[in-house]
């Protein structure tokens, strides 16, 4: 009786092993974006699409670009991608064209319309929006959870870029410390505010933004504004640097007057603008424009 | 046409109202052949057709993709084409376009509003997420066109009810570039809906579209002989016994819902609603009842050809199809515009 009894114990103990073993792996992993809602994977994801340049990068920066197989038009880093097949633009992807490559996992902004029509469509969608310093290592730890890369690989990672960013900074002489500066996100003109990615970056290297963050992350401000505010240095990309000079007033803020301008080509516009890993390299081209122009 | 003029006015006669039957069938012909050449165009060209037995991918691209945006495709031209007949003969203007009562503007906002709401707090995004920008854009256009209504008190003055649509449209515009400037994060997402897509539409989407367009046009269809009575003016028409309120309620109810749901699925598309109409009237002169099928039929067939140009000409890229449409419809106006003055 008493060793029937245990038999059956056994039995039980047993099946609930193996149930909870068999549970625990047909969980597979799962991540939670930023939408709240949870993906599962069997295994982790091989074939991955891309639709945000930031998310790109952040791909390539755990190592894992060779499991890319589709990108937006928009991403251009690392070289390695050079030759991926472009499906569209973030906002406007061709969704046939993503079908057709068979990706394990789609990485998109949250705000692509394109998200309901793939998960109806059988895919799997993580939707993930990096817009600031604290963002950058929170995404870089769920991509790191998607394509498998274990936390202490990624805490080393972050840990690098971090470090990276504060080198830059105390690569500045002290007299850079207080300087005032504009940076100009686009012509209309959009300036990048204390709360930005951008504004973050410069808060670290220790420099003085002209817009505060009571104004939000990307405020339209009055040119008349930046003239009052009278920055030291102005930084802008190529693109809008067209005619910054020649508003009315503007000759008589500082950084015009002494020509104390950042101009960023293209390629140096897309690593400040973008909260991705690169975020140290961006740090580097600020404090090089600083140590340049800065009184 | 020579033959025609030479035969008696009797068989003449029969000829001319026999000529909207023919359009028609001349139009669902257009439209099949359009359908079948769909399936085959897209960014993986016939490669997909040729692999879809073999292959689950490429089945899935031609029958759950490809397929639906060209169903999608005409059915939201023709919920469009069906809005702009209403619309014209509604207002008795042939520029009216059935996004003449605010729900363009509307839509646009609902839209923008929805995206800067993403990501403010865990509490919007959900929300958001849970209605989805397609719905979104739909409780904005039908909030438009209750507002317009609000302000013209009612749909008796033809006149009033214009004036407060353009009302409607310049302030909601307004708003919606005032959300759009103040989290420029959106534009991009915004500029995509503004240039309206048939990329994204699925079986669902068609079924929503199909069901809603057959109401609307059996609403529109029976509601022809107001349309036709209104034609010639509204005293006219108030003679010929119509109780013009109600039935003039239930007109821009059709529209509203026609153009609603269209915007929703697809985004701005332009100048379908204003051209269908007008194609439709450049080769035959009918009344209503066929107006609106013809309407319906044409607007389809138009969105469907710029759909497919829209995936092929690029391809295998793609161009924003409201682009396109802009583009057909307003030569194809200008054509029409020098031929009659010539």
């Amino acid at each position: 009786m008493t060793t029937n009894r245990r038999v059956g114990l056994r039995w039980v103990f047993v099946v609930a092993w193996a149930l909870l073993v068999g549970g625990v792996q047909a969980a597979g992993l799962q991540v939670t974006d930023d939408r709240g809602v949870t993906v599962r994977w069997d295994a982790p994801p091989q074939r991955i699409v891309s639709l945000l340049p930031s998310l790109t990068e952040t791909v390539c920066e755990l190592g894992q670009c060779h499991r890319l197989v589709g990108v937006d038009r928009y991403s251009n880093w690392p070289e390695a991608i050079a030759r991926l097949p472009r499906v569209g633009g973030g906002m406007d992807p061709n969704v046939e064209a993503i079908v057709a490559l068979r990706p394990d996992v789609v990485l998109l902004a949250q705000s692509s319309r394109v998200v309901q029509r793939l998960e109806s469509l059988g895919l799997k969608v993580v939707a993930l929006e990096p817009k600031s310093h604290a963002d950058v290592q929170r995404v870089l730890g769920k991509v790191a959870q998607v394509v498998g890369v274990d936390a202490q690989a990624t805490q080393r990672i972050w840990r690098h870029i971090d470090a990276a960013v504060s080198a830059a900074a105390q690569s500045l002489p002290a007299r850079v410390k207080n300087t005032r500066v504009y940076f100009e996100v686009n012509r209309a003109p959009y300036g990048a505010g204390t709360s930005s990615f951008i504004g973050e970056t410069l808060t670290r290297l220790g420099v003085q933004n002209i817009v505060p963050a009571s104004l939000g992350p990307f405020p339209k401000l009055n040119p008349e504004f930046v003239v009052r505010a009278n920055p030291d240095v102005i930084m802008v990309g190529d693109r809008n640097f067209e005619g910054l000079t020649q508003r009315p007033g503007w000759r008589s803020i500082r950084a015009v007057r002494e020509e104390r301008l950042c101009v960023f080509p293209n390629a140096e516009s897309d690593v400040l603008v973008r909260p991705g890993p690169r975020m140290a390299e961006a740090a580097r081209l600020m404090a090089r424009c600083l140590q340049e122009k800065a009184p | 046409m020579t033959t025609t003029t030479l035969q008696t006015p009797v068989t003449a006669e029969r000829v001319a109202s026999s000529r909207p039957l023919w359009l028609a069938v001349l139009l669902v012909l257009g439209g099949a052949v359009l359908a079948v050449l769909g399936l085959g165009v897209g960014s993986t060209g016939l490669e997909s057709v040729w692999n879809m037995l073999e292959d689950p991918v490429a089945a899935q691209i031609v029958w759950d993709i490809r397929a639906p945006r060209t169903v999608g495709a005409f059915a939201a031209g023709a919920l469009l084409g069906l809005a702009g007949a209403v619309a014209q003969g509604l207002f008795r203007n042939p520029l009216a376009d059935p996004f003449l009562l605010g729900s363009a503007s509307g839509a646009s906002l609902g839209v923008a509003l929805a995206l800067a709401g993403l990501g403010v707090s865990p509490f919007a995004t959900q929300w958001v997420v849970r209605l989805g920008l397609t719905g979104a854009a739909f409780v904005g256009a039908v909030l438009a066109v209750l507002l317009t209504l609000a302000l013209a008190r009612g749909v008796q003055h033809t006149l009033r009810l214009l004036l407060a649509g353009v009302v409607v449209g310049v302030v909601l515009g307004a708003l919606t570039s005032l959300v759009t400037l103040t989290t420029p994060d959106i534009l991009q997402a915004m500029q995509a809906f503004m240039l309206g897509s048939t990329g994204f539409v699925g079986w669902a989407a068609c079924a929503l579209m199909g069901s809603i367009g057959f109401v609307c046009l059996l609403l529109a269809w029976g509601l022809s002989r107001v349309l036709d009575g209104l034609a010639l003016g509204e005293s006219t028409a108030l003679s010929l016994g119509l109780p013009l309120g109600p039935l003039r309620a239930a007109l821009v109810g059709v529209l509203a819902l026609a153009t609603g749901t269209a915007v929703a699925q697809t985004g701005l598309i332009a100048f379908v609603g204003l051209a269908a109409p007008h194609l439709v009237r450049a080769v035959v002169k009918t009344t209503h009842a066929w107006l609106v099928l013809l309407a319906s039929l044409m607007g389809g067939v138009l969105l469907m050809l710029a759909d497919t140009l829209a995936r092929g000409l690029l391809a295998p890229q793609e161009l924003p199809v409201g682009v396109l449409t802009a583009v057909l419809g307003g030569g194809y106006l200008l054509w029409l515009m020098r031929k009659r003055v010539g």
